[in-house]
């Protein structure tokens, strides 16, 4: 269970020899993520932790089913591997790397919509369906198998919480980067449609932050559609000068939109839950699923 | 990356987008000899990259070479916003029938560009969108085939004009959209774009903010990014640190690891009472380096009592990161009291390393928090 990933999930690693690919390929593995193939180009032949490497992603599928891509290429070089892997019909695609341009990233998420593909970032610590798959870098240890879904705009953020969820007893089903990048392939209202859907997930916690209006999107969507799930949510921000980018290319106020005040308003007229800090996500949801 | 003024003007004209006829100047001297080539009235515009420039008196206006020289002395190294105007850019000031507003900026939600038009220019567009949204026209761009000159049309159309004129405004506005996409503009705006009184259209103030993730692009504004106006010179250093800083007002320094998590620890302090002094995320790794740099620049900052380290190591190790912090500390002195926050990844071998050098080690952030704003209030004492 869980969205996006899970046991069925067959991967490839594009960018495996590199070190933060061949490092976090072992740490996949390890977490018994099936990785069945890499991609470096000129490396053809060689294995990276016994995983076997392509020049190109058309090779690696053709050698090895695979439905899914991680992406550990510079950000030079991640829109044409991003392309490559859509090309080679694989449907889920993280893209961990940071900085790529936002011309760049706006064709990737127009060519995804085209081919039905679901991309996780970029700029993401990358998804994780607790106990069957890991397409990431997130530290495993944090999550423990439960009933909470996780979506997030940060990384730390989110393993700060999912220790909360875990020690609480909640747990997590799915966890999902959305990515720190103005441009990214998954919404907040994306992920309540999946996790709605999913039987494992009895509630859904989202981690916002300032800029942009997916925490805004997100609220009418619950408020208008009755979502059927106990939605608890916390922005960070809410100290955060405009026109300031905060460590996250996505993550400023242009003008007056995009503050942390205008996300947590939304949230609470739609009648989701608002923490005020991190560790009373977990608490928050506990009260609201009796537990 | 902002360009200024007359960087994006010069863009401009190079794509024959009309703006008014203008000369940069550094002296008062090389402002009387612009007026007097443009001869006729002519604006002054501080060439700064903070914005409401105009409100804050950054622009004024003469009728004559020495009038222009006059006001030129005056408005060179004035402080405008706190920043030091440097230089003018001069241009024939031009008589106003209608302004306009357009920009080609990145519609988030939509994954794409949008072209956003309106018959309010000269104000904030944000202005407009809360009291009049009726007089914004948004048309989202096909990331494939683009902005067309029917587009322009459209738009045009919807602006109340016909004819050449709406002609005009259709080529204008394609050319706007090829510069933004040439320069990987993620903002280029025209505001106002001005009908003349002979029912003309010019370009009066042009913005262009460059994607700094395509900057490899632009190699021409590469260089810039490093004496950007406007940054302090701690913005500077951690810039050149690869550390992303914030400064603030407050007096409580804040170090921590994740853009997410540094700004929920700046909301922390705030819950509790406190004021944060800088953002700074140290990002992934947290080398000794990378700690020495950090605590440097936030104890440069005089109104600091009280420095926050929150650190959650994830694939980060706290001992490494505890590492980090002694090494720092032998590098930098520690001048100010720190609370630190240490938890995850190798947690209780970096609690030791710490503990064994006397620095007191908390694993809650919000009772971490309260300890620091409540050191804060007491004076840093």
């Amino acid at each position: 269970m869980g969205v996006f990933v899970d046991k069925a999930t067959t991967a490839i690693v594009q960018g495996i020899t590199g070190t933060q690919g061949s490092f976090h390929t072992r740490l996949m593995l390890d977490y018994g993520t099936q990785i069945v193939a890499g991609t470096t180009p000129g490396k053809s032949g060689t294995s990276v932790h016994g995983v076997l490497v392509y020049d190109t992603v058309e090779e690696a599928v053709k050698a090895h089913a695979a439905n899914a891509s991680i992406i550990f290429v510079p950000a030079l070089f991640a829109a044409d591997a991003a392309f490559e892997a859509f090309d080679a019909g694989l449907k889920t695609i993280t893209i961990i790397t940071e900085h790529i341009p936002i011309r760049d990233a706006v064709q990737v998420m127009h060519r995804a919509r085209q081919q039905g593909a679901v991309v996780v970032g970029p700029n993401t610590p990358g998804i994780l369906t607790v106990g069957e798959c890991k397409l990431g870098i997130m530290p495993a240890h944090v999550f423990k198998r439960g009933v909470v879904g996780l979506a997030s705009r940060s990384g730390t953020l989110t393993y700060e919480i999912a220790t909360g969820l875990s020690f609480s007893g909640l747990g997590q089903s799915t966890c999902i980067g959305l990515g720190g990048d103005p441009i990214v392939g998954l919404s907040f209202v994306d992920v309540l449609k999946a996790f709605e859907k999913d039987e494992q997930t009895e509630a859904v916690a989202l981690i916002g932050e300032i800029g942009g209006n997916f925490e805004e999107l997100a609220a009418e969507f619950i408020a208008t559609e009755g979502y059927s799930k106990p939605v608890a949510a916390f922005v960070a921000g809410r100290t955060a000068p405009p026109g300031r980018r905060m460590g996250h290319a996505g993550a400023i106020i242009m003008g007056k939109s995009g503050t942390a005040a205008s996300k947590i308003e939304a949230f609470k007229k739609a009648g989701v839950k608002v923490a005020q800090k991190p560790s009373d996500v977990a608490r928050l949801l506990a009260e609201k699923l009796g537990k | 990356m902002k360009l200024f003024e007359y960087e994006a003007k010069q863009i401009f004209v190079r794509y024959n987008i009309p703006t008014p006829r203008g000369f940069l100047a550094t002296t008062a001297a090389r402002a009387r000899d612009s007026a007097a080539q443009i001869n006729a009235p002519v604006a002054l515009k501080s060439q700064i990259l903070v914005a409401g420039r105009a409100k804050a008196g950054g622009i004024l206006f003469a009728n004559s070479p020495s009038e222009a020289e006059q006001t030129a002395a005056k408005l060179l190294g004035k402080e405008i916003k706190g920043v030091k105007v440097q230089s003018l850019w001069i241009e024939e000031k031009i008589a106003v029938k209608r302004e306009l507003y357009f920009s080609i900026t990145v519609d988030r939600a939509n994954r794409c560009y949008v072209a956003i038009a309106s018959s309010a220019g000269g104000v904030e567009i944000e202005e407009v969108a809360a009291t009049a949204p009726e007089k914004i026209v948004k048309t989202l761009i096909d990331p494939v085939y683009g902005f067309r000159l029917y587009h322009g049309r459209n738009i045009a159309k919807k602006l109340g004009y016909v004819g050449n004129q709406m002609n005009d405004l259709a080529s204008i506005f394609l050319k706007h959209y090829t510069l933004a996409m040439d320069y990987d503009a993620e903002l280029a705006e025209m505001n106002p774009l001005v009908e003349t009184s002979d029912g003309k259209f010019v370009a009066v103030d042009t913005r262009i903010i460059i994607d700094d993730n395509a900057l490899y692009r632009h190699p021409e504004f590469k260089s810039r990014l490093l004496e950007e106006a406007g940054m302090t010179q701690q913005e500077l250093e951690a810039l050149k640190s690869g550390l992303a800083y914030v400064k603030l007002e407050g007096d409580v320094g804040i170090i921590g690891n994740g853009a997410g998590l540094v700004m929920a620890t700046l909301d922390a302090i705030q819950l509790y009472g406190g004021a944060p002094a800088n953002f700074l995320d140290v990002g992934g790794g947290a080398s000794a380096d990378m700690m020495a740099a950090a605590l440097d620049i936030v104890l440069s900052d005089p109104k600091v009592k009280v420095v926050f380290i929150n650190i959650l190591g994830g694939i980060t190790r706290c001992d490494e990161v505890a590492n980090g912090i002694l090494e720092a500390k032998k590098r930098v002195g520690f001048t100010k009291p720190m609370v630190i926050r240490l938890v995850g990844t190798n947690e209780e071998e970096g609690r030791r390393i710490l503990t064994e050098a006397g620095i007191h080690v908390l694993d809650s952030m919000e009772e971490a928090a309260k300890k620091t704003v409540e050191i804060s209030k007491s004076g840093g004492a």
